[in-house]
């Protein structure tokens, strides 16, 4: 048996634009209409749109692969064609073994049977034997936390319930390839947890699991290589760090506003620690940024902002030379300015992305802006969510019983009837 | 053919899982399961007693009680048919989250509608065993033949259920024409009336496949005599026929699904 359980080779798939006859009400005068008029049709129909190029890659036993690509890149695709369920217009596909995707988890479910008969429906789906279901039903049910509910109809869960059966289910496959597609999003933070738990001890028993994510970071935190796909074609596959690193570094050329026109454009951004240019840090660590501007003609009152973004477009930081109070500066024609920020990066885990914006504050001019200037990854070695890292340590923790009185003060002080919890599980 | 065939039995269970799904959610509530399965054979007998009442009247005799055994024993075949092929068709537009999202052979949709309607068949057969019954119709040897005839239904529902499931996920009108199709199948098919009624000219009516399998079942039910060996392997011939072009023609069509839901 070879190690490379999964093997894309030189896959290629090509959808056809325009139109889509879906009912032959359209599609018999359109087909009468080619007969007598040829060449107008047969343009249209030519229309061709590839949405993979040159896909390859391979992943073995115990070993987790990432596709990575923002929205439109074709992860879909390949996982369409990685799952069977489409086939590659060229190229070839090898799975040696049990495939099982993680794809939408409750789209097996049958709202009316209750939780319990889902089980064996959706396990059935994913390629199980009910016997095989039967010796692992205790396990999917204890591991979806469901127990009081496994024998309702699902069409009484909240989504929440929904996703955990589903997971639960798809957990238990035992697959030699598990593709995974950002399922973790699903669920509360310990049902996360668990999945990934759960991930990773498969893992270690052997299987593959291709992990595909608009999100770097995690991808990072998980695979040990990857594939950064833009445009259905493949920029760069290899160790995750590899990828990482030129992922970040192309950022840098997005950005710049309308050159030709603007008094003044940013011509350089540089983001460095103490050693040179770098783009990787750790929690708390000093950045430095250097920007460089360059103006065309004379302008008066002129700002410089810097501000990051995290991985999901929010603002996490701003400020600008005027507000650290160093008032606002002039540029004649020729003249080139430059400033350095230093920043203390306490950050979380993560993908952040500094910019810079040229402007004048009071007539609200924006001369120049780059959005992002640059992307950074940050890691840090406390599990802390969220954006910021505020360095957290537990100082104290006790427990004890509660006296008499607080108890009898807390009965007074519970909620009313309807302000109460109502026990609805989710 | 023959790895596509092994992979949709390594799925046995699967399909034997949609079926129970189907079963399971009509029946739910017993007594609306029960009568759910007997209640288009018995409109379509009810229908059936009044058109061959209409025939008797005309011609001046009394309606006998083995045409309404005749027009009974029909309607529970025809309504399994009916509704096999109405359920297969919507099997796979109705599962477009299963279609597009996980893969198996997604034969499997047609197939456990059939499946399921052929339980359905069965519990109608208990209601028209009992009718028979009363009518005091009796049994003989011949009831031997029925398996054979059963098989035969079941292929041609299979196949024109393959090939009207993957034809709607491609043309969503196929649903209306076949429901068309299906409403007014019922007089171009001896469900009401027999062939025999059109002399020489009612061999025209057998090359409706469905007709030999109708004309089998009541003359071994209740004439007891064999069928029409002749027209019967004709009916047997086309299911077959039917079910390996609906089998290829759904097959070679199952790569483009996902993308064309």
């Amino acid at each position: 048996m070879s190690d490379i359980v999964l093997r894309m080779e030189h896959v290629y798939k090509m959808f056809r634009k325009g139109e889509v006859f879906n009912s032959l009400r359209d599609l018999i005068p359109a087909l009468t209409g080619k007969m007598f008029r040829r060449q107008e049709l047969s343009e249209s129909d030519k229309r061709e749109f590839w949405a993979l190029q040159d896909l390859s890659f391979e992943v073995r036993r115990g070993e987790a692969f990432g596709i990575i690509g923002h929205n439109g890149a074709g992860k879909s695709t390949a996982l369409k064609i990685l799952s069977r369920i489409m086939k590659p217009t060229k190229g070839n596909i090898i799975v040696d073994g049990r495939l099982s995707a993680l794809i939408e988890v409750t789209a097996g479910f049958h709202q009316d049977l209750t939780g319990r008969e889902n089980i064996f429906l959706y396990g059935t789906i994913m390629g199980m034997r009910r016997r095989e279901i039967a010796s692992k039903l205790d396990d999917i049910i204890a591991f979806s936390g469901l127990e009081d509910f496994i024998d309702t109809p699902v069409k009484r869960y909240s989504s929440g319930m929904y996703a955990r059966l589903g997971f639960s289910v798809a957990a238990h496959v035992q697959p030699d390839v598990m593709i995974v597609d950002e399922v973790l999003s699903v669920g509360d933070y310990m049902f996360q947890k668990k999945c990934v738990e759960r991930m990773k001890e498969e893992i270690r028993n052997g299987a593959a699991v291709v992990f595909v994510s608009h999100n770097l970071k995690d991808i990072a935190a998980f695979c040990s290589s990857c594939l950064l796909l833009e445009r259905g074609r493949t920029v760069i596959s290899g160790p995750t760090q590899e990828v990482l690193s030129n992922y970040l570094k192309r950022f840098r050329t997005i950005g710049a506003g309308d050159l030709d026109r603007s008094p003044v454009t940013i011509s350089k951004v540089t983001v460095r620690n103490e050693d040179g240019e770098c783009l990787r840090f750790q929690s708390g660590e000093r950045a430095w940024i250097d920007v460089e501007l360059r103006a065309h003609s004379r302008c008066t009152k002129l700002s410089l902002s810097v501000y990051i973004t995290n991985s999901t477009n929010e603002g996490i930081f701003d400020t600008s030379t005027e507000r650290l109070g160093h008032g606002n500066f002039t540029l004649d024609a020729g003249d080139v300015y430059h400033v350095t920020f230093e920043l203390t990066l306490n950050l979380a885990n993560g993908i952040f992305h500094p910019s810079i914006l040229v402007y004048r504050y009071d007539t609200q001019t924006a001369y120049d802006r780059w959005e992002p200037a640059a992307a950074i990854y940050v890691s840090s070695e406390t599990d802390v969510r969220g954006s910021a890292h505020c360095f957290p340590k537990v100082i104290q923790q006790t427990i004890r019983t509660a006296s008499d009185s607080e108890l009898a003060l807390g009965a007074e002080c519970s909620l009313g009837p309807d302000l109460a919890p109502q026990g609805s599980p989710s | 053919m023959k790895e596509e065939l092994q992979e949709l039995y390594t799925y046995r269970e699967l399909l034997y899982m949609m079926m129970y799904r189907d079963i399971k959610v009509r029946y739910k509530q017993s007594v609306i399961g029960f009568l759910w399965a007997i209640l288009m054979p018995t409109l379509i007998v009810l229908a059936g007693v009044v058109v061959r009442f209409g025939f008797a009247v005309t011609s001046g005799k009394h309606l006998e009680t083995a045409e309404i055994a005749s027009v009974a024993v029909k309607s529970v075949p025809w309504a399994f048919l009916v509704s096999s092929i109405r359920f297969s068709c919507n099997s796979l537009t109705g599962n477009v989250g299963l279609v597009t999202k996980i893969y198996f052979p997604k034969e499997i949709f047609p197939l456990g509608a059939i499946l399921a309607n052929f339980f359905d068949l069965c519990v109608a057969s208990v209601a028209l065993a009992v009718l028979l019954f009363v009518l005091r119709i009796g049994w003989s040897l011949e009831l031997l033949w029925i398996p054979l005839l059963l098989l035969v239904l079941v292929l041609l529902a299979t196949g024109i259920g393959m090939l009207v499931s993957a034809a709607s996920l491609f043309f969503r009108d196929v649903k209306y024409i076949v429901d068309v199709g299906l409403t007014f199948g019922i007089f171009f098919t001896p469900v009401f009336y027999d062939v025999g009624m059109f002399g020489d000219k009612g061999k025209w009516l057998l090359l409706n496949p469905a007709a030999p399998i109708l004309e089998g079942f009541t003359t071994c039910i209740t004439r007891h005599q064999g069928p029409d060996f002749y027209w019967l392997a004709y009916s047997f011939a086309f299911a077959i026929a039917t079910v390996l072009g609906g089998y290829v023609f759904f097959k070679h069509l199952e790569p483009a699904f996902a993308e064309s839901i």
